[in-house]
Order: structure tokens, then C-alpha cells, then sequence
């Protein structure tokens, strides 16, 4: 980050008229649409088991079957079913998985930004400490010493990634701290709680949101990781890791099996990081690394 | 300068005894660590005689400085499952991971670095916009993923690579390729926005007025100072890398550490698994600090502060 920041939206090129936004606006769009309304849109039931007709490729395919468009997986359910509903546990792993870390994150970032000396170095003591634990190792340890479950997986993503919105939230906390709104509120003689949400935090979410896209996105993809390596979400939930990891010994003969799970995992974690990259780009600041 | 890396240091080690005392804090989350071992199968006698054996009947205050004790020493006792020294296994396992990280690391320099300054030299142009889509496309693929498909594209379809083990240095090729792909977009993203400062800087125009040739001008003088944030970056980057080789060493059956912590997580082996969270956190811990080292040393503006 060079210079000044500008916290404010509004120089850059507007939102509408920047295609990576668009693509990135529907993609998420409509993965959170066919997630909310999953059980009405759905053609089979996506646990339900048929043991004569299993691994039928996709409708379009050679040897596909109409009534199964996507086929079915090694026990014979229906894929596009469980795809539909794997959405649903990435949407929401995601987006929980963002509220917990940005809770955590935000909250330490901003206490270290704001008031600085001592509890500043704890903070990045913190983050120091945070980043030194590789992440995915630890992950697969607690969920199997604790058996892994959904919620389990929600809580320890949460705990593990919070360090962007720390540092963030951090630096920009300090950049706006001593700015003159900020004085002038302090000079209107408004409680300390007033000025950290009414005056910093709005300031600051715009920042935070183009990280919330970053963990999210990181999020889902860490979801699919653990769930591949049978320490995420448990069978028979169809989390899209899951799935490639269930067809994986099928893949040499049959490689839609783990391609289709695989392309809508990528095209939502492309989706989530265009909309972050749109957000970044308006704000004319750069938070990547 | 010498104080700040003093300073710098104290606060390495501080980290590294918090994550030791993290680490250890990790296996005592099962609750009772002696039932775990013994399995469901075992009777009442056999998880007494496991919590004697290992020590589990002392006071955990006791357990634990005794651990820290050893683990400073290098000594992380003795593994349940393959009944062998934690030390030597880690030892025996390392090579295959740093090949595998500097494999990843050197392919995903030589594919960040051209494309970097190519989309800086291009700012605002399709190639710049082309190479934002490679990072973009990098950043969202799934490493187990792509490894699968790329087994079965180069491993099988087209024969021209192994599809596991290490057995000959092709072996590394797939891996190392999937390992780069999650380095390339923030070491793009960073050789590009800090070669588009170089350029714009005054020395640039200083070396375009007196007539250097346009190559020597981008590399010399603009690479040069744009390089400085890679090279930390890069590595912080071989931390992660190393940190998240457990998901493709996996997939691709390499016996690197990461492939025996997931064989210890799955065994309950867990003095193992506790000791390559802390190697690998310490081998990051070192990593950032030479990264340090590194940005004084290439930077003389930071020498004096």
C-alpha cells in the first residue's frame, strides 16, 4: 500500500460497468439462490441410494442417461442433487466461517490500530503467532482428536483465519485514527464506543469486506480440502470435497466424476475472489498478498 | 540495525515458545489422550497401563514442562505407531518436502516473475488484464484438485509423467506444478504492482534520459528494486507452501512430512503429529526471519532505520 489510502469509494470506476464485478455478481448470485432454494429444486433426493444404476454418466455423454443430467455417483445417487446441495454446505461454511474470523479478526485488528503501544503488540504478536501455525495441519488434528462435524469445521475455519482481518482492520484503523473527523468527534465529547463504531468501523468496511471476499473464498476452498482428505464435513453430507474425494478411485475411468464437483468448486471461489477483486479495484488500493 | 533484529529475534522466539505450548495444548483437546491411543477396543486395564507407560497419570503442569523441556532439545519421544524416535522420522521424511517446496517455489518464480513485469510494462493494456485472469484463475483453483486432474490428463491419457512417488525425479514435476499454483498469484500480483512503482520513479527516468538500452532500464534499475518485496514474499511463501504440502503429498502418495502427519492423524499418533505442527511452524518462523534479513540487506534505505 503506497500513500495515502483513499477510504472512501467513489474515484474509481463505477461498479456496474466493471465486468470481472458483473461475472463475480452472478456467479455468487446465483450459487447463494440455488442454495437457499436447494430442497424445491432439486430432481432426486440427493442421499437416496440405487445400487443397480451406479456411476451412469452424464446426460450428454455417451451411455447417459436423460433422467440422471448429471449422472450418478458410485452409490447410484443422483449428481446434479448432490451438487445442488453441496452449494449449500459452501455457501454456508463460507459465510460462517467469515462472520466468526471477521469477529475475531476485526475486533483485535481495530483494538491494536486504535489504541497502539502495548495491547498494538499483542495484537501482532497474535497475528505473528497465527501465521506461524500452518493452518491445515492443525485443522485435520483437531477434527480428528474432536471427530469432525459441520459445526466443528465452521469453528476451527473461524479460529484459523482471522489474520487478514486483523491486519487490515489494524492498518487502516491507524491511518484514520488521527484524521480530523475522528478529532471532531472526539471534541463533541462522544463516548470512545461511539467513536470505534460510529466513526471507525464505517470508515473501515469497505477495506473489510474486500477481505471477507478473500476468506471467504480461502474458506471454501480449505472446506473442500479437509472434506477430500475425510476430516471436513462427514459423509454422507455431499460437500463438493467429498464428492471428489469418494469418486477419486473411479477417476481414470470415469474422470466426469471428480471434473463436474471440481469446475463448480472453481467457479465459485472464482465468483467470490472477481467480486473482491471489483471492490479492490474501486477502491484503487491493493490488500493482496 | 542491529537492535532491530535483536528485537526481531526475542520476538521469533517468543512465537516459537507460544506455538510449543500451542502445540502441546493440541493433543490434550481429545479430552483423554490414553483413551485415544488405546482404540476403541481396549479395556479399562489396557488404557491404565497406556496412561502409565506414557506418563499420562502426572499432573498435566508436570507433562508439560517436561515436554517443553525435551522439545527444546529436539527430543519429541517416541511415535505410538511406528515405534521409532518422532526426531528421525521427521529427519527421514524432510528431504522429500523441501525438494518438493523449492521445486514449487522455483516454478512458480519462473512463471510470476515474466508475467509480472510483462503485465507492468503493459499496465492497463489486454496483457495486463490477461495476466489479472491468470492470478485470478490461480488463486481459485483447488491444489487437490488440480492434482487429481492433472494425474489423469499427464499420468494416464497422455503417459508422459508418474502418477505418485518420487522414485525419479519426475515425480516432483506434478506436484511441484500444483504446489506453484498457490504461490503465482500473490507473487504475480506483488512483481507487478511493485515493478509499476519502480517505473514510475525518478531514477527510471534518470536511466531512460541517458540513454541505457530499454532492457537494461527494466531489469537493472526497475527489477532491482521491484525484486525486494518478491524475495521477502517468497520467502514467507515457501512457509506456506511447506505448511500446506500435507494436501498434496497426500494426493500424490510423496512420503514427505506432510504425508506422515496425515498417516499419524489417522494412526492417533499424536507426539508425531504435534511434532510436525511445531517443525513446520518453526521452519516458518525462521523463513519470516531471514525474510528480514534478506529486506535490509537488499534494501540500504532500511540499514539505517
Amino acid at each position: 500500500m503506497s500513500g495515502a489510502v483513499a477510504l472512501s469509494p467513489g474515484g474509481g470506476r463505477s461498479l456496474l460497468r466493471n465486468w470481472g464485478f458483473l461475472v463475480g455478481a452472478v456467479i455468487v448470485g446465483v450459487c447463494a439462490i440455488i442454495a437457499i432454494i436447494a430442497p424445491w429444486i432439486v430432481p432426486y433426493d440427493p442421499f437416496a441410494i440405487d445400487l443397480d444404476r451406479r456411476l451412469v454418466p452424464p446426460s450428454f455423454m455417451e451411455g447417459g442417461d436423460p433422467r440422471n443430467f448429471l449422472g450418478t455417483d458410485q452409490l447410484g445417487r443422483d449428481y446434479l442433487s448432490r451438487l445442488i446441495y453441496g452449494a449449500r454446505i459452501s455457501m454456508v461454511i463460507g459465510v460462517l466461517t467469515v462472520i466468526t474470523s471477521g469477529l475475531i479478526g476485526i475486533t483485535l485488528g481495530v483494538l491494536g490500530g486504535f489504541y497502539g503501544g502495548r495491547i498494538d503488540d499483542a495484537v501482532v504478536f497474535a497475528i505473528t503467532t497465527r501465521l506461524s501455525i500452518p493452518a491445515v495441519l492443525v485443522a485435520l488434528a483437531v477434527a480428528a482428536l474432536r471427530g469432525s462435524s459441520f459445526m466443528l469445521v465452521v469453528l476451527v475455519l473461524g479460529l484459523l483465519l482471522w489474520d487478514r482481518f486483523a491486519v487490515v482492520a489494524r492498518s487502516t484503523t491507524m491511518q484514520i485514527r488521527n484524521l480530523d473527523y475522528v478529532a471532531a468527534a472526539w471534541c463533541a465529547g462522544v463516548s470512545r464506543w461511539w467513536v470505534l463504531t460510529r466513526e471507525v468501523l464505517p470508515n473501515i468496511a469497505t477495506h473489510l469486506a474486500v477481505v471477507a471476499t478473500l476468506e471467504m473464498a480461502l474458506a471454501i476452498l480449505l472446506e473442500a480440502a479437509l472434506s477430500f482428505l475425510g476430516l471436513g464435513v462427514p459423509a454422507p453430507l455431499p460437500s463438493w470435497g467429498l464428492m471428489i474425494s469418494e469418486a477419486k478411485e473411479y477417476m481414470f475411468f470415469e474422470p466426469w466424476v471428480i471434473i463436474i464437483p471440481g469446475a463448480a468448486l472453481f467457479v465459485l471461489v472464482l465468483g467470490v475472489n472477481l467480486l473482491g477483486d471489483a471492490l479492490r479495484d474501486m477502491m484503487g488500493t491493493d490488500l493482496s498478498r | 540495525m542491529l537492535r532491530f533484529f535483536a528485537r526481531r529475534f526475542a520476538v521469533a522466539v517468543l512465537v516459537a515458545l507460544t506455538v510449543l505450548t500451542l502445540a502441546f495444548l493440541l493433543t490434550r483437546l481429545s479430552g483423554d489422550l490414553a483413551i485415544s491411543i488405546a482404540g476403541p477396543n481396549a479395556t479399562v486395564e489396557d488404557v491404565e497401563t497406556i496412561r502409565r507407560v506414557y506418563g499420562l497419570d502426572r499432573p498435566i503442569s508436570v507433562q508439560y514442562l517436561d515436554w517443553l523441556g525435551r522439545a527444546v532439545q529436539g527430543d519429541f519421544g517416541e511415535s505410538y505407531f511406528f515405534r521409532d524416535r518422532v526426531a528421525k522420522l521427521i529427519a527421514s521424511r524432510m528431504p522429500v518436502t523441501i525438494t518438493l517446496g523449492l521445486v514449487g517455489l522455483v516454478i512458480a518464480l519462473v512463471v510470476s516473475l515474466p508475467l509480472g513485469i510483462l503485465a507492468a510494462v503493459r499496465e492497463g493494456t489486454w496483457v495486463d488484464r490477461a495476466v489479472g485472469l491468470v492470478a485470478l484463475v490461480g488463486q481459485a483453483m483447488p491444489s487437490f484438485w488440480l492434482g487429481l486432474v492433472l494425474m489423469i490428463v499427464f499420468g494416464l491419457q497422455l503417459a508422459w509423467l508418474p502418477i505418485s512417488g518420487v522414485e525419479t525425479w519426475q515425480g516432483y514435476i506434478l506436484p511441484g506444478v500444483v504446489l506453484a499454483f498457490s504461490a503465482i498469484p500473490s507473487l504475480t500480483r506483488l512483481t507487478r504492482s511493485g515493478m509499476i512503482e519502480a517505473l514510475a520513479s525518478d531514477y527510471i527516468r534518470t536511466a531512460r534520459a541517458k540513454g541505457l538500452t530499454r532492457f537494461s532500464v527494466l531489469v537493472k534499475h526497475g527489477f532491482r528494486n521491484a525484486a525486494i518485496p518478491v524475495v521477502s514474499i517468497a520467502a514467507v511463501q515457501l512457509g506456506f507452501m511447506l505448511g500446506g504440502s500435507i494436501v498434496i503429498e497426500t494426493v500424490f502418495a510423496l512420503h514427505g512430512v506432510g504425508f506422515l502427519a496425515w498417516e499419524s492423524i489417522s494412526k492417533n499418533d499424536f507426539p508425531v503429529v504435534q511434532a510436525v505442527v511445531l517443525v513446520l511452524a518453526l521452519i516458518y518462523i525462521g523463513l519470516t526471519l531471514l525474510a528480514d534479513l534478506l529486506n535490509a540487506v537488499l534494501d540500504p534505505r532500511l540499514r539505517t532505520a
